[in-house]
């Protein structure tokens, strides 16, 4: 099968856990013998993985200004990058935009998040009809709202059936201060879609019942977690007297990093040679040293900023524990990969990946004397921690992408034979 | 002549409180007093006492020819002579018909045979003086805590005065030879084996109400026809479960009352049957041959062996922990620590921590009070925690 798929992350131009989900999803799609075009805003820094083919939005004509009808959504409209109306464009943090000559047909798009991501995502759906008559497919495919108007607009051009794949929602990264044109823009891509993929049942709920979705529409696959490479494990030396428990991710709202700092300000009044580390970056961030400050805990409590490729996985391998904490977690990979490097895993309940794991331990993000209970009972009974990681190796032989890919490509057929009948 | 044994397990554990780490060295009461009273009250009313009013008249109707057997832990005796004691009244009306055996066992339903032998004959012991205290009779048949049995528990059962052991008829135990007649442990003079019947017991205890069991609904008359089906010459039949089976496991609906009802009337209709009691039976069938049991057996899981309790790295650590703490709860003499060191042993509490989900998980989740054995675990050795520290703090107050 041809699968034209529209992404706003792809290793290894990506922030987060919707790279990795990309990632995963597409090499077991292609092990299965499909053929996957993946357009990203622009191409990746090194050379293409094999198994997809990488286009990058960004470059592309756009349509002839005036052939066609402008571009409208609510009263967003933009013809191409030098019109008039930029009303997000912020020159310090998108050079990248306006290196494009006035006037040029060639759409600029960073694939960068930030106050102008709706242009952005406005401008990337510009070029998908034109992508779409480049490269022929069975089926379309986008990955969350930023690429509703290309998954809306290649299936327009193509006839094609157009399936939505959320990772996210407004409500998982805003909690109730929604941004109202975000969550109209997914609620437009959700109604118009021919299938909806949702990455866990939580997720489902939340489209149900905020978004008016028809639960038939919807199909969850959970997403997976790739094989360690055979050799490519990272080994370190861990102090058994010095035990560190690590969060890893976006320093957020929906990640929780609150909770997890003031848990770990209650464990160490009880195990004061514990030691904590907060890895990643977010709007949260400051708010965070100053927390870790005001507790007088900076001593035991250690900010990494944010890391990439080998030192997360130092990052993994070093630790004695992995917290998720996330107030709202569609899915959440990061537990997985923490598995991956037998390191034990405390995850709030409220995630989906918590459907899929019997064997871990499970808090109420909110909860914090439970919080920090369970990383004082994992730090302080080593048995505890033994049977978390022989449990999650079993769990891990069963959470892998070719279950989740032959899920997708049944959402693929349910269309296909639809749109035959 | 075919011979029934009917015997229940009547066990409620003492389940501990949610204990954070935190409570450590602050909080020492560890019992979850309203969760324990309110189940008990619960299967009081469900089970215990319309089951009982349905034995009583069962005893009366087949006078002779009807009788059962209990095994009361004391931990459930203790929680029905606080709170309960018109059910204790009627399992002492039911010993007055004379038409019921009281068993012996570990008296707060340890695991004690596996990691003390003077801890074990201590309970033993003090259950059998409030069998004899509560319903006027010396226990004669032994059966250790969730049937778990070896050679070594068969000669120390004997050593013990006891005639008659139970155990379960296991496959690998029989390894092919039938599990519905005596047998005689090796080693042993004149102590009998009895084994129970698991797939009989289970039909009533797991399946009765199986929608998908091809045997459903189980009727009275079916379930006595198999067993008029058992060779003759085998000759004892032991029918064996947990008493909640009737209006808890299977609520009232399921028509199991009825059915407990009318199995002693169909089986009685086949003139050759009768029930006994495990010591009657016992003695009146001599040893069909002798069966060597080196390694231990129990009733629990598919695999029939420890592992529902000593299956994974937590199990062990929790129990290895407690038992090691036995000298200084010796040697403090304290009432209330060894009351506290014996609700620690109740075997539930090592249930609880079970991580073989898979075949079995199921039957783990019924009246547990965790949400993960992870949560079991870790709220045992916060209380394991606390209780060392009181074990050393008043040792040293002593020598103080």
């Amino acid at each position: 099968m041809r699968i034209l798929m529209f992404g706003w992350e792809f290793p290894p131009f990506m922030s987060g856990g919707l790279g990795t989900a990309c990632f995963g999803m597409t090499r077991a799609l292609a092990a299965l013998g499909h053929e996957i075009t993946f357009v990203l805003p622009r191409a990746g820094e090194t050379a293409e993985p094999t198994h997809v083919r990488l286009v990058p939005a960004s470059g592309t004509a756009a349509p002839e200004p005036g052939r066609e009808e402008p571009f409208v959504f609510r009263g967003l409209s933009i013809r191409s990058v030098d019109s008039v109306l930029r009303p997000y464009l912020s020159g310090s943090r998108y050079p990248s935009l306006l290196s494009g000559s006035p006037g040029s047909r060639f759409m600029a798009i960073s694939g960068d998040y930030g106050a102008d991501l709706i242009s952005e995502v406005i401008r990337y759906g510009r070029v998908a009809g034109v992508l779409a008559k480049e490269h022929p497919c069975d089926v379309i495919h986008a990955h969350d709202w930023m690429t509703v108007f290309a998954g809306i607009e290649a299936a327009r051009i193509s006839g094609r059936p157009l399936i939505l794949h959320i990772h996210a929602l407004e409500f998982d990264r805003s909690g109730e201060n929604v941004n109202q044109d975000i969550y109209d823009i997914e609620r437009y891509g959700l109604e118009a879609a021919d299938r909806v993929i949702a990455v866990s049942h939580y997720t489902k709920n939340v489209m149900i019942e905020r978004y008016g979705i028809s639960p038939e529409k919807i199909t969850v696959v959970h997403n997976a977690v790739a094989r360690r490479e055979a050799g490519g494990v990272y080994h370190v030396e861990k102090d058994p007297r010095r035990k560190t428990v690590l969060f890893l991710g976006r320093i957020t709202f929906q990640k929780g990093p609150d909770y997890f700092v003031e848990a770990a300000a209650r464990v160490l009044r009880e195990m004061p040679d514990a030691t904590f580390v907060m890895a990643g970056a977010g709007d949260m961030m400051t708010q965070m040293v100053e927390r870790v400050a005001a507790l007088g805990i900076g001593i035991r409590f250690h900010f990494t900023g944010f890391l990439r490729g080998e030192d997360v996985e130092r990052a993994f391998a070093l630790s004695d524990l992995y917290v998720m904490p996330s107030v709202s977690e569609p899915f959440g990979i990061s537990p997985l990969e923490a598995m991956l490097y037998d390191v034990p895993v405390i995850i709030s309940r409220q995630s989906g990946v918590s459907e899929v794991l019997r064997h871990a331990l499970k808090v109420d993000f909110w909860n914090v004397e439970e919080l920090a209970g369970k990383i004082m009972a994992v730090l302080k009974y080593p048995p505890l921690a033994a049977e978390l990681v022989e449990k999650s190796r079993e769990a891990l032989r069963h959470i892998r992408w070719e279950y989740a890919a032959e899920k997708i490509l049944g959402v693929y057929e349910t269309c296909l034979n639809r749109k035959e009948t | 002549m075919p011979v029934v044994c009917l015997c229940f397990e009547v066990h409620q554990p003492r389940r501990l409180r949610r204990y954070a780490i935190f409570d450590v060295d602050r909080v020492h009461d560890y019992e979850d007093r309203e969760a324990n009273l309110e189940i008990l009250n619960r299967v009081a009313d469900r089970c215990y006492l319309p089951a009982n009013r349905i034995l009583s008249g069962l005893v009366r109707r087949h006078a002779g020819r009807f009788s059962i057997a209990f095994s009361i832990s004391g931990t459930l005796l203790d929680q029905l002579g606080n709170h309960r004691s018109d059910v204790l009244d009627s399992f002492q009306e039911l010993a007055r018909t004379g038409a019921v055996e009281f068993l012996c066992e570990t008296d707060c339903h340890s695991l004690a045979f596996l990691f003390s032998r003077k801890e074990f004959r201590r309970q033993v012991n003090s259950h059998k003086k409030r069998i004899q205290a509560l319903f006027g009779q010396t226990p004669r048949t032994f059966r250790n805590t969730e049937l778990i049995y070896n050679n070594d528990l068969a000669r120390t059962a004997e050593k013990m005065n006891f005639r008659t052991v139970l155990a379960e008829g296991a496959d690998r135990l029989l390894a092919g030879r039938s599990c519905n007649a005596p047998y005689r442990p090796p080693g042993c003079g004149r102590l009998k084996l009895l084994l129970r019947n698991y797939r009989f017991s289970d039909d009533i205890a797991f399946r009765f109400n199986d929608r998908e069991w091809p045997e459903h609904p189980l009727t009275a008359a079916k379930f006595a026809g198999r067993l008029h089906r058992v060779d003759a010459a085998e000759a004892v039949i032991s029918l064996y479960m947990d008493y909640e089976t009737f209006g808890e496991h299977h609520p009232r609906e399921t028509g199991i009352f009825e059915f407990l009802e009318a199995l002693p009337g169909e089986i009685l209709k086949h003139p050759d049957f009768c029930f006994q009691t495990p010591s009657q039976a016992a003695a009146g069938f001599e040893p069909v041959a002798a069966l060597d049991a080196p390694d231990f057996v129990s009733w629990a899981d598919e695999d029939r062996g420890l592992t529902a309790w000593l299956g994974n790295a937590m199990q062990n650590d929790a129990i290895r922990t407690l038992y090691k703490m036995e000298p200084q709860v010796a040697r403090r003499n304290d009432p209330e620590l060894q009351d506290a060191w014996r609700m620690l042993q109740v075997s539930d509490h090592f249930y609880y921590m079970c991580t073989k989900w898979l075949a079995d998980g199921d039957v783990h989740q019924h009246f547990n009070p965790y949400p993960s054995p992870y949560d079991a675990y870790i709220n045992y050795m916060n209380i394991l925690d606390d209780f060392s520290r009181q074990l050393s703090r008043k040792t040293g107050a002593g020598k103080g």
